[in-house]
């Protein structure tokens, strides 16, 4: 048995079984017969969707596993962390259960996701042999029969191993069990062939001489996204996504990813989104070969440009918005929109900042203030029950006076989120103290009501 | 301001001298005149940059300031972007002073450096009407940046200056490349008869401006299409008190 799913598991069966065994502890086991290539195939579709998804190298890690470079590729998904969330949510809506982690090398990453028990985890950077030391042997890609021999040994853990004397472990095993410690430890680079789609527009530069400086690394670039989009538009496409991939005399590979919001053809902004990415790229000892590809390319139509007759009145700014992006990231950037809901805190949502106008504005003609604090605070208080304004309060260890005031403003709890919002009650005012300056205000529950709120005030933001 | 012959040809001679054909300026004018009067060329010149402080507390929250800088952007043509790095800006409040949310583009930038390259990156494209980043520090080299990429584009700049703590608003005297420097304070609202907090009033010092003299105002804050306005027993004079407004607006 090579495979069993969660409830044939329950029952009794394990992985590496005969499959006549199974049957018995198994009542109605469907047993299929395994598939290796078709197992292979699925991987690298698998492998296919992470590289237009995620990161410019991208190979499967048969027969279980996928490994992906995320050098220079997470600043688009918002960083390591929300990049490796994102992905292991995605998977596990579509069905797949995965693990992941992110370590400075192949070695560690794949000991890591599999062997480390958590479903996500992210490595400190420079972290060495110290993250691997409890992990068993296994999670080194040794073949079986040299795990058992180490067993034998004594050997239980990576620990165990690097702390022994090298030159007689390597006279017993042979070189590759030192070549895969040094592969997990980043001692030993392992370079990551990665995938590529039969229908990948991509364009390649040999060098007969390394280069190394950014002026001529974007000249190049600048000659390669000509032949890219000659290659665009000769399918009549346009890039969403692009990758150019440096590949360094040392046998190292250099990443870099941009995205677009809509799918471009146009040189002089490919080549300015590209170039902007340069010192993002260490060339080492020098660069042999760079290779571009349209990683993302969807349908691009022709668009006939009207003359000066119609104006159409409010000009482009996707391209910037692109530039933006590719600087702070794809979640720093977006556009507001109201969301029906009285509660303040959750009126805003974001929207893409290319998305179609929407038209809509808030409702209320109550006055809002133009900083809302990022969680109410609390507020000492002398306020007369049940529904008159403070006559003075405390924030932030200074005593105001209330010289005027408006309210209140009550907003109710949205009882469709929980119980306890059932009967919660906010009371809002808007204050002004002797100086002049005017903050938001309220008191959580009615005043009377107990159910209706803890009857404390806070402060939930500055007028200007 | 006074025009006289000798001073505008000797205005056009240094012009000349700084080797830069200026490109015709348009301006924003605020629609109130004791404020365009004191403005070279009756209104905000559109393509250069503008510095904004809060005073008092309004160093800290940059409640006024933000308003105040909204208020110029829902006056211009386009889309706004707005640059910060803190987010408690509240989008409600800007629909209210007239900059629906469909016009702004917001972007978190993580600190100060990233926020002045992005607001260059925004002045400098053209297509958009006005650029406003929050920032704390904003030295010569920068500020001059900034005002280069606004004077080639035409986009107006808005450095909105908002610190961490009150003692380092003396950062503000320090000086930059901005064509004009405003300060932002709260005051009393205007009084009711009834009770209730009347239409926010500031007090808007201008502390610099290129080619002009600093001034005070005391102004009604930005209405629901962005434009101030001056309180009515000081437009008039006192004898018009009885005939103050009551009317109430955010």
């Amino acid at each position: 048995m090579r495979a069993a799913d969660a409830s044939s598991i329950a029952a009794g069966a394990r992985v590496g079984m005969s499959a006549a065994k199974a049957r018995i502890l198994v009542q109605g086991l469907v047993v299929r017969d395994h598939d290796a290539a078709a197992d292979a195939q699925g991987l690298d579709r698998l492998a296919l969707w992470a590289l237009r998804r995620y990161a410019p190298i991208v190979a499967a890690d048969s027969p279980d596993g996928l490994v992906i470079d995320s050098t220079g590729a997470d600043h688009l998904l918002g960083g390591e962390e929300a990049m490796l969330a994102g992905l292991i949510d995605r998977l596990s809506s579509s069905g797949v259960r995965a693990r992941a982690a992110i370590a400075d090398s192949w070695g560690a990453a794949h000991a890591l996701a599999r062997y480390a028990g958590r479903p996500a985890l992210i490595a400190p950077l420079g972290h060495g042999g110290s993250v691997l030391t409890g992990l068993p042997l296994a999670a080194l890609r040794l073949p079986a029969d040299m795990v058992a021999a180490l067993h034998v040994l004594g050997f239980e853990r990576i620990g165990d191993l690097l702390a022994q004397p090298r030159a007689p472990l390597t006279l017993r095993f042979g070189p590759q069990l030192g070549r895969r410690i040094d592969q997990a430890l980043g001692i030993l680079s392992e370079p990551i062939e990665p995938i590529r789609p039969d229908e990948l527009i991509e364009v390649k530069r040999n060098f007969a001489e390394p280069i190394g400086a950014a002026e001529t690394i974007a000249r190049h670039i600048g000659e390669l996204v000509v032949q890219l989009c000659a290659g665009l538009e000769a399918e009549g496409l346009g890039a969403k996504r692009l990758d150019l991939i440096c590949h360094r005399v040392d046998d190292r590979v250099q990443a870099v990813r941009v995205g677009v919001a809509m799918p471009v053809r146009d040189v002089k902004r490919l080549t300015r989104l590209l170039t902007d990415k340069i010192d993002t790229i260490e060339p080492g000892f020098g660069i042999e070969t760079l290779s571009l590809a349209a990683t993302l390319a969807e349908p691009l139509a022709e668009k006939q440009t009207l003359t000066a007759m119609v104006d159409d009145g409010a000009p482009d700014v996707s391209d910037l918005v692109d530039t933006l992006v590719n600087r702070v990231g794809e979640r720093s950037l977006y556009r507001a929109a109201p969301v029906a809901t009285e509660t303040p805190e959750r009126s805003v949502r974001r929207i893409p900042p290319m998305a179609p106008d929407t038209g809509a504005t808030w409702q209320g003609r109550w006055p809002r203030p133009s900083r809302l604090l990022p969680s109410p605070e609390p507020i000492e208080t002398m306020a007369a029950l049940p529904d008159h304004p403070p006559v003075a309060f405390t924030w932030r260890g200074v005593r105001r006076r209330v010289r005027r005031a408006d309210g209140p403003e009550r907003i109710r709890g949205e009882w469709w989120r929980s119980d306890a919002e059932l009967t919660a009650v906010r009371d809002y005012f808007r204050v002004e103290d002797d100086a002049g300056e005017r903050y938001w205000i309220f008191r959580s529950g009615d005043g009377e009501d107990p159910n209706s709120g803890s009857q404390r005030w806070f402060l939930h933001g500055v007028f200007g | 301001m006074r025009h006289e012959p000798a001073i505008e040809s000797l205005r056009a001679q240094i012009e000349k001298i700084e080797g830069r054909a200026r490109r015709v300026k348009s301006v924003l004018p605020f629609g109130i005149a004791d404020i365009d009067a004191r403005l070279p060329g009756g209104g905000l010149p559109l393509g250069a940059l503008h510095e904004i402080a809060g005073g008092g507390n309004g160093a800290v929250d940059g409640a006024a300031a933000a308003l105040f800088a909204a208020g110029i952007a829902t006056r211009t043509k386009g889309k706004v972007l707005w640059v910060i790095t803190r987010s408690d800006l509240f989008a409600p409040a800007l629909a209210q002073a007239g900059l629906p949310p469909d016009r702004v583009i917001y972007v978190e930038a993580g600190n100060d450096k990233t926020v002045l390259a992005c607001v260059e990156e925004g002045l400098r494209h053209g297509g958009l009407g006005a650029v406003v980043g929050e920032v704390a520090r904003l030295d010569m080299t920068a500020s001059r940046r900034l005002q280069l990429c606004a004077e080639g584009s035409g986009s107006i700049g808005l450095a909105l200056r908002r610190w961490r703590r009150q003692s380092e608003a003396v950062d503000f005297g320090q000086p930059t490349a901005a064509a004009t420097r405003w300060r932002v304070s709260v005051l009393p609202s205007a009084a009711l008869p009834i009770p209730g907090v009347g239409r926010h009033r500031w007090l808007l010092e201008l502390i610099r401006v290129r080619a002009g003299e600093s001034a005070d105002f005391e102004v009604e804050a930005c209405d629901g299409s962005g434009r101030l306005a001056v309180p009515a027993e000081l437009a008039h004079g006192p004898a018009s008190k009885e005939g103050r407004r009551s009317g109430v607006a955010g």
